[in-house]
């Protein structure tokens, strides 16, 4: 008797005095709890409805048989196909970052350059890189090759008009005040203009991560003989659901990570931006 | 009307000048100074009031360098101006500080440009932050510090390159009222140390005879110099000196020859 009274008396307490901490708890976490709970009930669903015969495993497959079939592909050339598909994505990529950067300040310093280079920069910009698929297949055949163009050429326009905005975006005020102090170009270009390029870089590159993604899907989907986009395509026309749906979360987690770091990283230099940019 | 000519080899003389703005809309050509002269001499403390739009803001940036003059010469120590100049420091109202450097990096700017080792930069950077009272902040970032301390650390960038000229836009413009007092008497005493010629623009007359030796009364656009007011009052001047008689007294005489001034500007308008 004691002792339930004892325990009645502490679970009053805890609940008299714990409510309002356990409530800022919540608060705290609120955005990653609701966003666990939305994530955890859309699997429960997806996973009831095709139980229940609602829909079709056939179409909408079921997270118990996505897993199923990525521990059957780790077995089975998964770890190949990730490998092909990471080379062309970061070789293409760090040619873009390599070629990008370095041509954007050009162009955004020096204006005649970039008055030569803009009607080709802007014609291949909004045409969709893939559409040169066949042509660059053409040339450097089904091979890493056509898929490192590729890549590049998809992660190379937003880096580098990201960077050619960055250097001509000076703030108005520094720009004077280095004047004013009798800076001379070569050291308005150091201490001032790539300085204030760095938060449009980092923009440029978290969308060239998205648009090189696009060029490694497409690229293998097109004509390969491995990589992920490759099995996706393979899988997709035997009507292999699963390991479709595999390779799309491979895919998306993948982008999803970098792109996050990239945001992390850029809100960190946000305080570099010109005001009013 | 008294002193505005100036003695044998003033600090800095400006002489007739004349600037004028092309209206890219228009195409027109809008006068923003005529014929202005004023001269400061070495040590002195110079503060230009006038009504907004005056040209007061273009005048510093013609001594700074920044903007060429239509007409007229700008002679430093006697020597014509061409550019701006390491003899020249400017004080911007928005404190213009860059964000990818630190308070120790900032008021190692100037120096570096000139080409001082970055030990040796940052050592005479130490000794005009500590001037400043900034001491404590060398590796905080302008975002992480209020306008006041901003503001100091923007005077300090212009202290460092220890110039023959100090230029001061506005600096306490953006701030409160109360930081803003607080930073006149700041820079009342950092000016007392350092003794530098400065010219100060300003829209508080309050703030300019608090601050000045001599105060020149602009008119309105284009601007003129209507007036040059001496103020003879001791220093240091507190808030205590504000309530002097004296002081009132040119501070009414400087709000009686702007008024005058938009006084006679209303009237043109009305009969043109």
């Amino acid at each position: 008797m004691l002792d339930t009274r004892d325990i009645a008396a502490s679970t009053e307490a805890i609940s008299s005095d714990r409510p309002s901490s356990r409530f800022q708890l919540f608060k705290k976490y609120e955005h990653t709890i609701l966003a666990a709970a939305g994530i955890i009930t859309f699997i429960a669903i997806w996973e009831l409805l095709p139980a229940l015969g609602l829909v079709q495993p056939l179409f909408t497959s079921s997270p118990s048989r996505i897993l199923i079939a990525a521990q059957w592909l780790a077995a089975n050339g998964l770890w190949n196909d990730i490998w092909i598909s990471l080379t062309e994505f970061s070789i293409g990529f760090s040619l873009a970052v390599l070629v990008g950067v370095p041509l954007g300040v050009l162009l955004g310093w020096y204006r005649r350059w970039h008055a030569v280079f803009d009607p080709f920069i802007t014609m291949l910009y909004t045409t969709p890189r893939v559409a040169l698929l066949p042509l660059l297949i053409l040339w450097l055949g089904i091979g890493l090759g056509s898929k490192i163009a590729v890549v590049f050429l998809g992660a190379i326009f937003p880096i580098l008009m990201n960077v050619t905005a960055g250097m001509r975006t000076i703030d108005e005020t520094l720009l004077q005040c280095a004047r004013s102090f009798g800076a001379k170009d070569r050291q308005i270009f150091t201490t001032l203009a790539l300085p204030s390029s760095v938060p449009f870089t980092l923009s440029g590159l978290r969308i060239g991560v998205g648009r090189a993604l696009v060029g490694v899907v497409v690229g293998e989907m097109v004509a390969s003989t491995g990589g992920i986009g490759h099995m996706m395509s393979v899988a997709g026309s035997t009507f292999q659901t699963d390991k479709v749906f595999v390779g799309i979360f491979l895919i998306a987690g993948f982008g999803y990570g970098i792109t996050s770091l990239l945001n992390r990283l850029e809100r960190r230099f946000d305080s570099w931006r010109p005001r009013g940019a | 009307m008294r002193r505005l000519e100036c003695f044998a080899v003033a600090k800095l003389e400006t002489r007739n000048v004349s600037v004028e703005y092309l209206m890219s809309r228009t195409q027109q050509r809008v006068p923003a100074l005529r014929g202005v002269s004023l001269c400061v001499e070495a040590g002195e403390f110079v503060a230009i009031v006038g009504p907004t739009g005056c040209g007061k803001s273009t005048l510093l940036n013609v001594i700074a360098g920044l903007l060429r003059p239509d007409t007229g010469s700008i002679r430093l120590d006697g020597v014509p101006i061409a550019g701006p100049g390491r003899d020249r420091a400017m004080v911007f109202q928005s404190a213009a500080l860059f964000p990818w450097r630190t308070v120790l990096g900032n008021v190692a700017y100037g120096l570096e440009l000139q080409g001082v080792g970055r030990a040796e930069a940052c050592s005479q950077a130490r000794e005009f932050i500590n001037l400043v009272g900034l001491a404590g902040f060398e590796e905080s970032f302008p975002r992480e510090l209020s306008g006041g301390m901003q503001q100091r650390a923007n005077l300090a960038r212009a202290l460092a390159v220890r110039p023959e000229l100090l230029l001061l836009d506005e600096p306490l413009a953006a701030l409160d009222a109360q930081t803003r007092e607080y930073m006149q008497n700041e820079l009342q005493r950092i000016w007392m140390q350092t003794r530098h010629s400065a010219v100060l623009v300003t829209h508080q007359i309050r703030e300019a005879v608090y601050l000045a030796d001599r105060v020149a009364v602009m008119s309105e656009r284009p601007g003129q110099i209507k007036a040059v007011i001496p103020i003879d009052l001791p220093r240091p001047r507190s808030i205590l000196s504000t309530q002097n008689p004296q002081f009132q007294a040119l501070e009414a005489q400087i709000w009686n020859l702007l008024q005058l001034e938009s006084l006679s500007v209303a009237a043109s308008s009305r009969v043109g």
